[in-house]
C-alpha cells in the first residue's frame, strides 16, 4: 500500500532534504574558508612547521615581527595605502557621477560611452602595459602613487560606473524632480539627495575598487620599481624569488594583507547582495 | 522587467531635464550652444572618465595597434643609457607581426586553451554559484553564516589566495599530497604535470569566481516577486517546473551580464595562471593574455611588436565575442 503523501505547508521540506541542504552547504563553506584559514594557521608555525599537517603546535608570533621588522613591509604598506586611498575616492566620485549621467539624462554620446564602458573591460593588460609604460615614462609618472592611481581608475570605473547606473535607476525619479522644485540644481539633487540614498550601491562600488587596487599585481610590479616604492602584491612577489624557503614569514606577509581587504570587505558585505543586483539587473 | 521599467524612467527623467534646461536658453541658439546649454551638465558629469580613459586607455591603445604594424623590440626603441639618448630605430613593417601570430602554431594551441579554460571556468563558477545561491535563498537556520563563509574569498586579495593554493599545491610538502600519502595514495605533481596543472588553475579560478557569481544570483533571484511561485504552486507546479519557468527567466538579466562579463575577464585572467604557475610547466598552462606578457617582459630579448599584436588579436577575439553573444541575447528578446 503506498503511504499517503504528507502534506506540508510552502517552504517546508522533509528533514532529509534539511539534512542534505545542510551538509552541502557546510561542504561549500569549508572549501570556501579553508585556504584562507590555513594561510592563518601556517603563518603561527615556526618557519621549520610551514609544511606540518597538524594545526599549531608550537605557537609563535616569529614570523610576523619577523615581517614587520626586518623587511621593506611597512613601506610596501604605507604605498598600496595611499595608492588604494586615492584610487577609490575619486573612483567612487567619478563612478557615481558618470552613473547618474547615464541614468538621469539623455545626452548626445550616451550609447558611445556605453559601449566604451564596455569595452574598456576587454582591454587585456598585455596590449596596454607598454604603451602605458612610455607613457607614464614620458610624463615622468613612473615609481609615483598617482601614476598607479590613474591606471587602477581606468580599470575599476568602466565596471563601477555600470553598478552605479542600475543603483540610481532603481530609486525613483520623483525625487529628483522634488528636488527641482525646491529649487536644486542637478549638481545639488544629485549630491544632497540621490548620494545619500545611493549609499549601499557607493558601499560596493569602494568595495570592488578597493579590491581591484588591493590586489593588483600586474602594473603594480611594472611600473613600480625599487624596494622602496613597491606596493604590497608587488612586494610579496619579490618576497616569493628572494626567499624561496621561507614560507613563513611569507604566510604573515600574506595575513597582514588580507586583513584590511577582510575588514572593508566587513564593513559593506550587507550592501553586497543589494548593491550588486541593482547593478547586475539593470545595466 | 527590471529593464523596462528603468528604461522607462530614465527616459522620462531624460525628457525632463531637457525641457527645463530648453526653457532658460535663447530663442535662437546656435546648434552647438543649445546642446551646450541642454547637456552641459551631463557632459560635465561624464567628463572625468572620458578624458582618464580617452588618455589612460586611448593613447596607448593607438600606440599599442601602432606598435603591432613595426618590429619594435628592446634593442631598437627610444631608450636612456646613463647620459645617452638613443633614438628609436624600429620600422614599420605592415601586418607581418598579424602574418606571424595567426600562421603560428603557438597561437592556435594557446587559443584552443583559453576558450577550454574560460568555457570550463565560467560554466562551473555560474553552476556552482546557482546551485548555492538557490540554496541560501531558502528558509534555513544559518543562512547569514553560510552566506558570509561562501563570500570570504571575494575578500581575500586574488594574489594572496593564489598564493595560499601554491602552499597547499606543493608537491613534496604540501597538505593535498600529505593528505593522500596518508591515505597511502601517490603525490600528485599538481602544479608540475601538464594535466593537473590545468585542473589545478580551473579550480583555484573557479574557488575565486563563485562569490561573485553567488552573490550576483542571490541578488537576481531576490529580485523575483514570490507571488510568481505561489501561484505556479497553487497551480501544481513542480519544483523543478518552478526553477524551470520562473526562476531561469527571471534571471536571465543577472545571469547575462554577469556571464558576458566573467567570460570577458576570465579570458584575459593573469593573475591566477602567472602567479599558480607561470603558464608552465612548459607552456601547458599559457593563455592568450600570459603568453603575450611574457612576450614583452620576461623572454629576451623583448618582443614589443609581436607582443602588441598578441594584445590586438585578443581585443578583437573578445569584441567579436562580445557582440555574438549580445546578438544572441538580443535575438531571444533581452534588452540593451
Amino acid at each position: 500500500m503506498p503511504t499517503p503523501r504528507k502534506v506540508r505547508a510552502r517552504g517546508e521540506r522533509s528533514p532529509l532534504a534539511s539534512v542534505g541542504l545542510h551538509l552541502t552547504l557546510i561542504v561549500a563553506a569549508v572549501i570556501a574558508v579553508f585556504p584562507p584559514l590555513w594561510l592563518v594557521v601556517t603563518s603561527f608555525k615556526p618557519k621549520t612547521d610551514a609544511f606540518d599537517t597538524h594545526l599549531v603546535k608550537n605557537f609563535t608570533l616569529g614570523n610576523y615581527t619577523h615581517v614587520i621588522k626586518d623587511t621593506e613591509f611597512l613601506t610596501w604598506l604605507g604605498n598600496s595605502l595611499i595608492v588604494v586611498g586615492l584610487t577609490t575616492v575619486i573612483g567612487v566620485f567619478i563612478s557615481a557621477t558618470t552613473g547618474y549621467a547615464v541614468s538621469r539624462f539623455r545626452f548626445p554620446g550616451l550609447r558611445p560611452l556605453m559601449w566604451m564602458l564596455l569595452i574598456t573591460q576587454m582591454f587585456p593588460v598585455a596590449i596596454l602595459i607598454v604603451p602605458l609604460y612610455n607613457l607614464l615614462a614620458g610624463l615622468g609618472l613612473l615609481n609615483q602613487p598617482v601614476g598607479l592611481v590613474v591606471t587602477y581608475l581606468t580599470v575599476a570605473v568602466p565596471f563601477c560606473a555600470w553598478m552605479m547606473k542600475g543603483y540610481f535607476d532603481g530609486i525613483p525619479v520623483e525625487i529628483d524632480e522634488a528636488g527641482r522644485v525646491d529649487g536644486l540644481n542637478p549638481f545639488g539633487t544629485f549630491w544632497r539627495l540621490i548620494m545619500p540614498l545611493a549609499k549601499p550601491g557607493l558601499a560596493v562600488t569602494a568595495f570592488y575598487t578597493f579590491i581591484t587596487g588591493w590586489a593588483e599585481v600586474a602594473y603594480a610590479s611594472a611600473f613600480m620599481t625599487g624596494e622602496e616604492n613597491l606596493t604590497l602584491a608587488g612586494g610579496l612577489q619579490s618576497f616569493v624569488n628572494q626567499y624561496t624557503a621561507e614560507w613563513g614569514s611569507l604566510t604573515a606577509a600574506a595575513v597582514l594583507i588580507a586583513a584590511p581587504a577582510a575588514v572593508v570587505f566587513g564593513l559593506v558585505q550587507r550592501h553586497l547582495v543589494s548593491g550588486l543586483t541593482a547593478g547586475a539587473t539593470k545595466s | 522587467m527590471a529593464v523596462d521599467t528603468s528604461q522607462s524612467v530614465a527616459k522620462a527623467a531624460g525628457a525632463h531635464s531637457a525641457r527645463g534646461r530648453g526653457r532658460r536658453t535663447d530663442k535662437h541658439p546656435g546648434r552647438l550652444r543649445h546642446a551646450l546649454a541642454t547637456h552641459w551638465y551631463a557632459w560635465s558629469m561624464i567628463a572625468p572618465v572620458v578624458i582618464v580613459i580617452g588618455v589612460i586607455i586611448g593613447y596607448p591603445l593607438v600606440r599599442g595597434v601602432y606598435l603591432s604594424l613595426t618590429d619594435a623590440n628592446e634593442a631598437n626603441v627610444e631608450r636612456t643609457i646613463g647620459v645617452n639618448h638613443i633614438p628609436a630605430t624600429y620600422e614599420f613593417v605592415g601586418l607581418d607581426n598579424y602574418k606571424a601570430v595567426l600562421t603560428d602554431s603557438v597561437f592556435w594551441d594557446r587559443l584552443g586553451w583559453t576558450l577550454v579554460w574560460t568555457v570550463v571556468c565560467v560554466a562551473l563558477s555560474f553552476g556552482l554559484g546557482l546551485v548555492l545561491a538557490n540554496m541560501l535563498n531558502r528558509k534555513i537556520k544559518g543562512r547569514g553564516f553560510y552566506r558570509m563563509a561562501l563570500i570570504l574569498p571575494w575578500a581575500v586579495p586574488a594574489f594572496v589566495s593564489v598564493f595560499t593554493w601554491r602552499l597547499l599545491f606543493n608537491e613534496r610538502n604540501g597538505l593535498f599530497n600529505k593528505l593522500l600519502q596518508g591515505g597511502g595514495i601517490d603525490a600528485i605533481g599538481w602544479l608540475n604535470d601538464p594535466t593537473w596543472a590545468k585542473v589545478s588553475v580551473i579550480a583555484v579560478n573557479v574557488w575565486l569566481g563563485v562569490p561573485f557569481m553567488l552573490v550576483a544570483v542571490l541578488g537576481g533571484l531576490q529580485s523575483i516577486p514570490g507571488e510568481l511561485y505561489e501561484a505556479a504552486e497553487m497551480d501544481g507546479a513542480s519544483a523543478w517546473q518552478r526553477f524551470r519557468h520562473i526562476t531561469m527567466p527571471g534571471l536571465r538579466p543577472v545571469a547575462s551580464t554577469v556571464i558576458l562579463l566573467s567570460a570577458i575577464w576570465t579570458f584575459n585572467m593573469f593573475p591566477v595562471i602567472f602567479l599558480l604557475t607561470r603558464g608552465g610547466p612548459g607552456d601547458s598552462t599559457e593563455i592568450l593574455v600570459t603568453y603575450a606578457y611574457r612576450l614583452s617582459f620576461v623572454n629576451s630579448p623583448r618582443d614589443y611588436a609581436a607582443s602588441a599584436a598578441w594584445g590586438v588579436v585578443i581585443l578583437l577575439l573578445l569584441s567579436v565575442i562580445a557582440v555574438v553573444y549580445r546578438r544572441a541575447l538580443k535575438k531571444q528578446g533581452d534588452q540593451w
